[in-house]
C-alpha cells in the first residue's frame, strides 16, 4: 500500500447515474488483487473531507490503467464522476484483502447495483484460469445494469434481475441463486451489494453448505486499521461476537463469520 | 540558519513540536509505508486500556460539515497485548513514544501508569480524562475538577513518566479542570479532545451512529480549539499541546501563538497522512521567513 498520484485517463458514464474512471497508477494495477479498493480523495478541500473507498473494478496491467465504477450517490462520488481526463486524483491503495481463489470447478457471483464492481476483476481473473463463471447481475432496471455485454463478452454467463422487472427476472438477484447451487456440482459463492441482498446470499449458500465470500461496506476514515472506525460485527468458532475492520480485515469476509441484524 | 524546533514539555524533550492525535494514528505502524514515522516529534499511540476493549456497535463515523462524528469506544487490544507487541516494534524507531492510557475508574488509571512504568520506549503518557464516547469513565473524569485532580493524583503516584492530562472542551469553565490538574503535578496538557455532537437519519428517525452521539473533530472545531488553548494557556504554567482540525501549518501556527508549545494532527491524518510532515516543514518556513530562531520564542505570542 501506497500513496499516489493517478490522472484519470478517460472517464465516461456508462449509465446513468454511473461513471467508469479509467486512472494511469501503474503501481496499483501491477499489484491488485480482485476484492481490493482504492481510498481516493475527491477535491481539494473539506468538502467532501474524508478519502472515498472504491473498489477496484478492473485492472489493465499492460497499459498501467485502473479501473473504477462509480455510482453517484454523494459529494465525493458526483466529483469523482464529472473529472474529465488529466485531472490528478490522489489515491492510497491497493487496501484491504482481496478474494480467495476458489477451490471448485464454478464460482457464482451475485452483484447487486454497484456492488457488481469488484466482481468483474474476480470474474476476469477466474475466467482466466480456466473456472467457470456464472454472473447473477441485479439493478433497478435495465437502465441501471452494469457492464453486461463485457462480462458476457470476457466468458461469464450472465443472469439478470431487474426490481422493476424491465429486463429478465423481475424481483431479486437473489431469486436466481438457487438453481446455481442446486446444480450438483460444487461451486464458491461470491457477492458484494447491498446489506439485505448479502444476508439473503449467505442464508442461502449455508442452507447447501457451499463455500461463500461477502464483501461489505462500511463508512471510512482512514483505510488502513488504523482508526477502528469502520468496523463489522463478526463471530468465531468460539460464537463471541468481535467487531473487525472492513477496511484491512476485509472487505472480503467468509460468509458465516459475519453477523446480521435485523436491518441486515 | 536551521530553525530551532526543540520543545520542552516538562521533563520530556521533543526534537520538533508536531505528533499525531492519539486515535488518529492507530500504533503508528499502519501508516509506516505512507510516512517517515522517524520525523515525527513524538508518536503518540491510540488510547489503551487495561483490558481489551470491543468498542461500540457500527456504524461508528459519520461526516458532518468540515469535520466528522466519531464513536469508536475505545477499541483496542489491552495495555498487555500493547507492551508485548507494538511496543517491540515502536521503541525501535526512536521516537519518543507517548501512550495514552483510559480507565473506567480512578483505579485503572493507576494500575495503568504503574504497568507502563519502565517500560523500554514509553517516554510519557497521556490520561485521556475526555473521551465522550464511553459509558464508564472517560468524559466522566475530566468534566469535574475533583476527579480530574483526583485521577491526575493517582497516576502521579503511580509512575515516574511525565504525565500529560487530556483535556475536554465539554465542560463549563476549562480552566478550572487545567488548574485542578495542574496543582496535581501534570508535566503538560493536551487540548482538546472531541465536541460531544448527534446527527440524525431523518428518514429513519434514528441517530446515524450506533452509540447515538459523538465526538466532533475536524476543522469544523478549529476556532474553538484555539480558543480553549488560549484560555487555558493563560491559566496555568504548564505547557500545551493544542489540537483540534490542524491542517496546515497556518493551522498549527494558530494554536502556537494562541499558546500551546506543541500540535497535535488528528482528522487530517485521515486525509493525508503526510500532513504532519507538511506541517512541519510549513513551520520552519514560517520561523525563516519571520526570522525566529526558536519555535519556543512565538509560543503565545499572539497581541491583542
Ligand atoms: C470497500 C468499499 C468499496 C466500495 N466500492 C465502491 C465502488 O466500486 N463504486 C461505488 O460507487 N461505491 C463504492 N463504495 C461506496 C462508496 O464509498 C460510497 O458510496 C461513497 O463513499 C459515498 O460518498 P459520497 O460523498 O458520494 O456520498 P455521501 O454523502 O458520503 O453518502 C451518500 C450515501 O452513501 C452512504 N455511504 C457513504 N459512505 C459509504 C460507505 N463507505 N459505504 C457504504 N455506504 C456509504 C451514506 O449513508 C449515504 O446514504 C465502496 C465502499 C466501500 C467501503
Ligand atoms: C476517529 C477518532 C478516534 C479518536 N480516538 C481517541 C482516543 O482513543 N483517545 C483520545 O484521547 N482521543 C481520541 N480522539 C480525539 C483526538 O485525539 C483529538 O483530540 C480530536 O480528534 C481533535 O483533533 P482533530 O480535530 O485534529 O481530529 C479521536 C478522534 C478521532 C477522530
Ligand atoms: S477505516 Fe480506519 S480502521 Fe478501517
Amino acid at each position: 500500500m501506497q500513496q499516489h498520484i493517478g490522472r484519470v485517463v478517460v472517464n465516461s458514464e456508462i449509465a446513468p447515474g454511473y461513471s467508469l474512471v479509467t486512472v494511469h497508477l501503474p503501481v496499483v494495477a501491477a499489484a491488485a488483487r480482485p476484492g481490493q479498493f482504492v481510498h481516493v480523495k475527491a477535491g481539494g478541500g473539506y468538502y467532501p473531507l474524508l478519502r472515498r473507498p472504491i473498489s477496484i473494478h478492473r485492472v489493465d496491467r499492460e497499459q498501467g490503467l485502473v479501473y473504477l465504477l462509480v455510482e453517484v450517490r454523494g459529494p465525493g462520488t458526483s466529483w469523482l464522476a464529472f473529472q474529465g481526463g488529466g485531472t490528478p486524483l490522489d489515491i492510497i491503495g491497493p487496501l484491504g484483502t482481496g478474494f480467495p481463489r476458489p477451490s471448485t470447478e464454478r464460482a457464482v457471483m451475485v452483484g447487486g447495483g454497484v456492488g457488481m464492481a469488484p466482481l468483474v476483476f474476480l470474474a476476469e481473473e477466474m475466467v482466466h484460469y480456466g473456472i467457470e463463471v456464472d454472473f447473477l447481475l441485479g439493478a433497478r432496471s435495465e437502465l441501471q445494469l452494469l457492464q453486461r455485454e463485457f462480462l458476457t463478452g470476457i466468458g461469464a454467463a450472465v443472469q439478470v434481475a431487474t426490481d422493476d422487472g424491465s429486463c429478465g427476472h423481475h424481483g431479486r438477484v437473489t431469486d436466481l441463486l438457487p438453481p446455481m447451487l442446486a446444480k450438483g456440482k460444487e461451486v464458491t459463492v461470491y457477492a458484494c451489494g447491498p446489506r439485505p441482498m448479502l444476508k439473503t446470499v449467505a442464508e442461502l449458500a449455508a442452507g447447501v453448505g457451499v463455500p461463500c465470500w461477502l464483501s461489505l461496506e462500511e463508512f471510512m476514515a482512514c483505510g488502513v486499521g488504523a482508526c477502528r472506525g469502520c468496523v463489522t460485527a463478526t463471530r468465531g468458532n468460539d460464537e463471541q461476537v468481535t467487531y473487525k475492520d472492513v477496511c484491512t480485515d476485509g472487505p472480503v469476509f467468509a460468509a458465516g463469520e459475519v453477523v446480521f441484524f435485523n436491518g441486515a | 540558519m536551521e530553525p530551532d524546533l526543540t520543545v520542552q514539555l516538562g521533563p520530556l524533550r521533543l526534537t520538533n513540536p508536531v505528533m499525531p492525535a492519539s486515535g488518529t494514528f492507530g500504533f503508528g505502524l499502519e501508516y509506516a509505508s505512507l510516512v517517515d514515522l522517524r520525523q515525527l516529534g513524538a508518536l503518540v499511540v491510540k488510547s489503551v486500556t487495561l483490558h481489551p476493549t470491543r468498542g461500540n456497535p457500527p456504524p461508528r463515523l459519520c461526516e458532518t460539515p468540515a469535520g466528522i462524528l466519531n464513536a469508536i469506544g475505545l477499541m483496542n487490544p489491552g495495555v498487555e497485548v500493547f507492551i508485548r507487541d507494538k511496543m517491540p516494534l515502536l521503541e525501535p524507531l526512536g521516537v519518543p513514544i507517548i501512550v495514552n492510557i483510559a480507565g473506567r475508574a480512578q483505579a485503572e488509571y493507576a494500575e495503568l501508569a504503574a504497568r507502563l512504568d519502565g517500560v523500554p520506549g514509553v517516554s510519557a503518557l497521556e490520561v485521556n480524562i475526555s473521551c465522550p464516547n464511553v459509558k464508564e469513565g472517560g468524559m466522566a473524569f475530566g468534566a469535574d475538577p475533583q476527579t480530574a485532580a483526583l485521577v491526575t493524583r493517582s497516576v502521579r503516584q503511580a509512575t515516574r513518566l511525565p504525565i500529560i492530562v487530556k483535556l475536554s472542551p465539554n465542560v463549563t469553565d476549562i480552566s478550572v479542570i487545567a488548574r485542578a490538574v495542574e496543582a496535581e503535578g501534570a508535566d503538560a496538557l493536551s487540548l482538546i479532545n472531541t465536541l460531544t455532537g448527534l446527527v440524525i437519519d431523518v428518514e429513519k428517525r434514528r441517530p446515524v451512529l450506533g452509540n447515538t452521539t459523538g465526538g466532533l473533530a475536524g476543522p469544523a472545531i478549529r476556532p474553538v480549539a484555539v480558543h480553549l488553548v488560549w484560555r487555558v494557556a493563560r491559566a496555568v504554567r504548564l505547557p500545551i499541546i493544542g489540537m483540534g482540525g490542524i491542517t496546515s501549518a497556518s493551522d498549527a501556527l494558530q494554536f502556537i501563538l494562541a499558546g500551546a508549545s506543541a500540535v497535535a494532527v488528528g482528522t487530517q491524518n485521515f486525509v493525508q497522512p503526510k500532513a504532519m510532515l507538511e506541517v512541519l516543514e510549513g513551520i520552519k518556513e514560517y520561523m525563516i521567513r519571520h526570522g525566529v530562531a526558536r519555535v519556543q520564542d512565538i509560543v503565545g505570542q499572539l497581541q491583542v
